[in-house]
């Protein structure tokens, strides 16, 4: 119980630090440190600044987000197995990337068909499940995994019939790849609003978990809470999917790793869960651009591996 | 006090109670006594404000329930419901604390004083040395202490408990019964369903029936819980079973 925040809070700074540091370019300590410092080399600097910082914090973003939303949606799904991906908002946005990669659409033709895609996706979620009879997570929890399937065969679909030229970079675009992600800025500012909003709701959410009734007798409003927290996961899993691609694991296993080393409470949850996706991603890219430099792996394979691992570990422990 | 004027309530169709005028006061522990499916739990849940009755009115010291925020109920207002969600992740103290968040609204007031109170309704229902167990681990009749130890801290002058004893042991039952009947004692107002009339009669003053098909009748229970309508609220033959029917005394 003490021992979890202090270790999250301190992969924060290393994560990040290790992602600047290390690099298909060896800058070496002397040059690293006075290019960080805006000093030096002007090549060093533009890897230091231009490249690897922007890219360590859109891994931290784009992990922190779906973190969030991944504890935020198993809450208020009441289902443990609940993540971004659930919400079918991730394959809305991943068909609509597809989609434009196929009509050979450029970078920002691909993020804006990956924004329309989620839209659509969450757009049907609403509708479907909560415009009519209010809050049901057994109805939000069917629409969404009926859109995530209808979404992954259009997927299917496209990946049959694309030109195999194609084909490696949707993979990607699949897998989860931060490569292409630019910059952070917007990211980051998603995070700081969906983690301040959902924390303020922290305490209702603790409540939340013993149920709806008794949430409501407890003087939580409980539909209010669950609009907030909703609207919240889906901002940031969009925002997370816009950045870096449909990448798994992240936002399933984070709040399980926290809650298994005694973290429960949301107020201290949904920070740590932000920080500890972040930093995992973080770390997980820096692997997915030197393991294999100067090739790059899909950053989606990395957390996988490190995840997966690491929650059969945990459970493996406490029986 | 809460009262029910003209409260009428339906579940699947069925109707459950029927013009029921109920009124209960500050220091009556009322029994509520029918049989399964007779709408005990549809009654609390709409004395609690958690379930619009089909038709009639509810006031909460003479201010209709359904305009009063839900905090503000909450705080006036305490309910042990019958089924809740068991995947709490926290300690059983930290389970028996989310009892203060009507008052604090934040579930990390731990200021020495709630603490305090945790910690005593832990040790009155018995359970002082589960408080750093994690909730999860326990059995059904421990948990159900630790709920009802989270509906006393939240310290409401209204407590509505729906099946208070289920999974109780004997003992335990007794305590749960007198600390409820303590409570009442105290000034408080005190509703629970039951499901055993020797603890009805022994407890609480008040007893309400609630028969199949919307009747109801209510009472001090000296007048109440006689054979006759006990044989005619739970459609069997009793015998006075004298010896055999024991209590915790």
């Amino acid at each position: 119980m003490k021992v979890a925040p202090v270790v999250v809070l301190a992969m924060v700074p290393t994560s990040l630090a290790l992602a600047v540091a290390v690099g298909s370019v060896d800058l070496g300590p002397a040059q690293l440190g006075e290019a960080l410092l805006g000093r030096g080399d002007e090549i060093a600097r533009e890897i230091v600044w231009g490249v690897r910082a922007p890219r360590a914090l859109a891994g931290f973003a784009c992990g922190g987000l779906l973190a969030l939303a991944g504890s935020l949606l198993q809450v208020l799904l009441r289902n443990p197995l609940a993540d971004p991906g659930i919400l079918g908002v991730s394959g809305g946005a991943s068909a609509g990337a597809l989609a434009a990669m196929l009509l050979g659409a450029a970078a920002t033709g691909v993020n804006l068909a990956a924004l329309a895609g989620a839209a659509v996706a969450a757009g049907a979620v609403f509708a479907f499940s909560l415009g009519r009879s209010g809050w049901n997570p057994y109805r939000v929890l069917l629409t969404g995994v009926a859109l995530a399937s209808g979404f992954g065969a259009l997927v299917g679909l496209m990946l049959a019939v694309a030109p195999s030229s194609q084909v490696q970079g949707m993979l990607f675009w699949l897998l989860g790849d931060l490569s292409p992600s630019g910059d952070p800025t917007a990211a980051l500012l998603v995070l700081a609003t969906c983690g301040a909003l959902a924390f303020s709701q922290s305490a209702a959410l603790d409540v939340l978990i013993l149920g709806e009734d008794k949430a409501r007798s407890l003087g939580v409003s409980v539909t209010r809470v669950q609009w907030v927290a909703f609207a919240c996961a889906t901002l940031a899993t969009v925002a997370a999917v816009l950045l870096g691609g449909a990448i798994g694991f992240v936002g399933l296993v984070v709040p399980h790793l926290l809650r298994l080393s005694g973290v429960h409470r949301h107020a201290l949850l949904l920070p740590l869960a932000a920080c500890l996706g972040g930093s995992l991603l973080a770390l997980a890219d820096t692997l997915a651009r030197t393991v294999a430099a100067p090739a790059e792996l899909p950053v989606g394979v990395l957390t996988a591996m490190i995840g997966v691992p690491a929650l059969l570990a945990l459970l493996a422990r406490l029986r | 006090m809460l009262e029910a004027k003209g409260l009428s309530l339906s579940a699947g169709g069925r109707e459950l109670v029927r013009a029921l005028d109920l009124s209960l006061a500050p220091g009556q522990c009322w029994s509520l006594l029918g049989p399964n499916g007779s709408g005990k739990t549809s009654l609390i849940h709409a004395l609690a404000g958690l379930r619009q009755p089909r038709s009639g009115a509810i006031a909460l010291d003479g201010v209709p329930l359904a305009s009063i925020g839900r905090k503000d109920i909450a705080r006036r207002v305490a309910v042990l419901l019958q089924d809740e969600e068991s995947d709490f992740w926290g300690s059983v103290l930290d389970y028996v604390l989310l009892g203060l968040y009507p008052k604090s609204g934040s579930a990390w007031s731990r200021d020495e004083e709630s603490l305090a109170q945790a910690r005593h309704w832990l040790a009155e229902l018995e359970l002082a040395d589960r408080a750093a167990q994690a909730y999860r681990t326990l059995s059904g009749g421990e948990r159900q202490r630790a709920r009802v130890a989270q509906v006393l801290l939240q310290d409401s002058g209204v407590m509505l408990l729906d099946e208070p004893l289920q999974h109780l042991d004997l003992r335990h039952q007794a305590i749960v019964m007198g600390t409820l009947a303590a409570c009442a004692a105290e000034g408080k107002t005190v509703l629970a369903a039951l499901h055993e009339p020797g603890h009805a009669a022994r407890h609480c003053g008040f007893a309400v029936l609630l028969y199949d098909a919307g009747r109801a009748s209510l009472g001090r229970s000296s007048d109440m819980l006689t054979q006759a309508n006990l044989e005619a609220l739970y459609q069997c033959r009793l015998e006075a079973a004298g010896a055999w029917s024991f209590l915790p005394s």
